[in-house]
């Protein structure tokens, strides 16, 4: 996927996101560090633009909720970074943006953390790219690309605000 | 990183940042309504104190009920001590009923080392004896940063008993590595010899010693370990190095002014200075928590044999 790609597929989710949810009422976003939040903030202002209305958006990091945390123990812990959830999401209909879908280990994990802050009236979930090989019972709400790719192959994404540009590349590893 | 937090000197300055970064994430968690993660669920940490202490203790389980470990707390009152047991025993027995940390507080200069031998918990040292007090240093660290922006280049001036201070001796090694401009300044019967060599300047006067620093730290003047006549009085030492609004204004306009606790007011500190607004206290031991908290956490993913 290219940079002209990429901005087309997220134009078109936050249409899908304003059709499913009848409007910007109670939606708010949260996109999961790292990726998730350069996303989260783009279908932000794509959603302002088309409905001048701001939909609160902020910062998941999971890192402490994981399930592969201190199984091995064998290497350093992975970084910690701040979770910035600016509103209340009680009763809030929220988006968690990721970039990739995977195992949906890392949803779970957010799903976990989230419920935490509150109790939203719904959770849908937005990724980018699903590539499948899912172990656990998650599925998207919003597909930018379905990318299927066997196990032995990464995905990886790229986007302007961290990388420098926007691309998504499969590579063999 | 190590198994064990025995003590500033085992760590690298990339591992301050480390740590100091993650304590930023970890303070947010004190904010939430839900004030605790899952992380360490299943992991028991003995909180093991052979001194008093409030400040220190509490900050550490909060900080590992906040990570959702199992704590219990023995202090030294209520225990087999009293009954002859030495530390090792006691050590040993804790250990057979796998925990998976030990914090150790003990009047011994190296009582985690020896624990840090015997043991396969992980150990952190929350002060023994003389030696260091390096969660406390860390803490430090982590309030000038976010006061300061940055700890290189800041002058930091640390006045008090320097001679009976673990807080010092961590400080001074963090500090000094991560390339602050440290002045150490105290009576001369309590500058310990050989003191210069770290790599800090050292002044016996407190009026030359504050000029211009950034950040003032204030040491207690420990009088359950002052056997030695070091001073005539108290009194004679507030007037000489206890720090009064008149020595704060000799120092830059944004001085902080720190303390470890417990203070001694109107031995090293004025109360109008504690108090006063360029005082950090209390955000000390807020950041104790958070700072706890990301050690624990970096500490749990190391292994036992790497040490």
């Amino acid at each position: 996927m290219d940079a002209d790609r990429v901005s087309r597929a997220l134009t078109r989710i936050a249409h899908e996101i304003l059709e499913r949810n009848h409007g910007t009422d109670e939606l708010a976003l949260i996109g999961i560090r790292t990726r998730g939040v350069p996303l989260a903030k783009r279908l932000a202002q794509t959603i302002r633009d088309v409905t001048h209305h701001d939909v609160p958006t902020g910062a998941l990091d999971i890192t402490l909720y994981r399930d592969d945390l201190m199984r091995a123990a064998v290497a350093a812990q992975p970084v910690v970074r701040k979770t910035e959830i600016p509103f209340s999401i009680d009763d809030k209909r929220i988006l968690l943006v990721d970039d990739v879908l995977y195992t949906g280990r890392t949803i779970r994990a957010a799903l976990d953390a989230l419920i935490e802050f509150g109790r939203p009236k719904t959770i849908q979930l937005v990724v980018l790219v699903d590539r499948g090989h899912r172990e656990l019972p998650i599925k998207a709400d919003y597909v930018g690309k379905n990318v299927p790719t066997s196990q032995s192959q990464s995905i990886q994404v790229r986007l302007q605000e961290i990388d420098g540009r926007d691309e998504v590349e499969i590579q063999e590893s | 990183m190590k198994k064990d937090l025995l003590g500033i000197g085992d760590l690298t300055p990339a591992e301050i940042y480390a740590i100091l970064d993650t304590a930023e994430a970890m303070r947010e968690i004190g904010q939430r309504t839900i004030k605790k993660v899952p992380t360490l669920r299943g992991k028991t940490v003995v909180n093991l104190f052979y001194e008093p202490s409030t400040r220190t203790r509490t900050s550490f389980e909060i900080a590992e009920k906040r990570l959702s470990a199992d704590t219990l707390n023995i202090a030294v009152a209520q225990s087999s001590v009293l009954k002859g047991e030495t530390l090792a025993d006691t050590a040993l027995n804790i250990e057979a009923m796998q925990p998976d940390f030990i914090v150790l507080r003990h009047a011994s200069s190296g009582a985690g080392h020896l624990l840090s031998r015997i043991c396969k918990s992980r150990i952190i040292n929350a002060g023994d004896g003389t030696h260091e007090h390096p969660t406390q240093a860390l803490l430090d660290a982590f309030t000038i940063r976010e006061h300061k922006k940055r700890i290189e280049g800041q002058k930091v001036v640390i006045v008090g008993d320097l001679l009976h201070s673990r807080v010092l001796r961590s400080n001074v090694l963090l500090l000094t590595s991560l390339g602050a401009d440290v002045w150490v300044c105290g009576p001369p019967t309590l500058v310990p010899a050989g003191i210069a060599q770290s790599g800090v300047t050292v002044s016996t006067s407190i009026d030359e010693a504050v000029v211009d620093a950034d950040v003032i730290m204030m040491l207690r003047i420990q009088q359950e370990r002052m056997q030695g006549a070091f001073f005539p009085s108290l009194r004679e030492y507030f007037t000489t190095f206890g720090m009064t609004a008149e020595r704060v204004a000799r120092a830059k306009p944004d001085v902080i002014i720190m303390h470890p606790g417990p203070m001694n007011r109107g031995v090293e500190i004025a109360s109008d200075v504690a108090d006063g607004p360029y005082s950090v206290i209390l955000e000390q031991v807020a950041n104790g928590v958070a700072v706890r908290m990301a050690v624990l956490y970096m500490l749990a993913g190391e292994s036992e044999t790497e040490n």
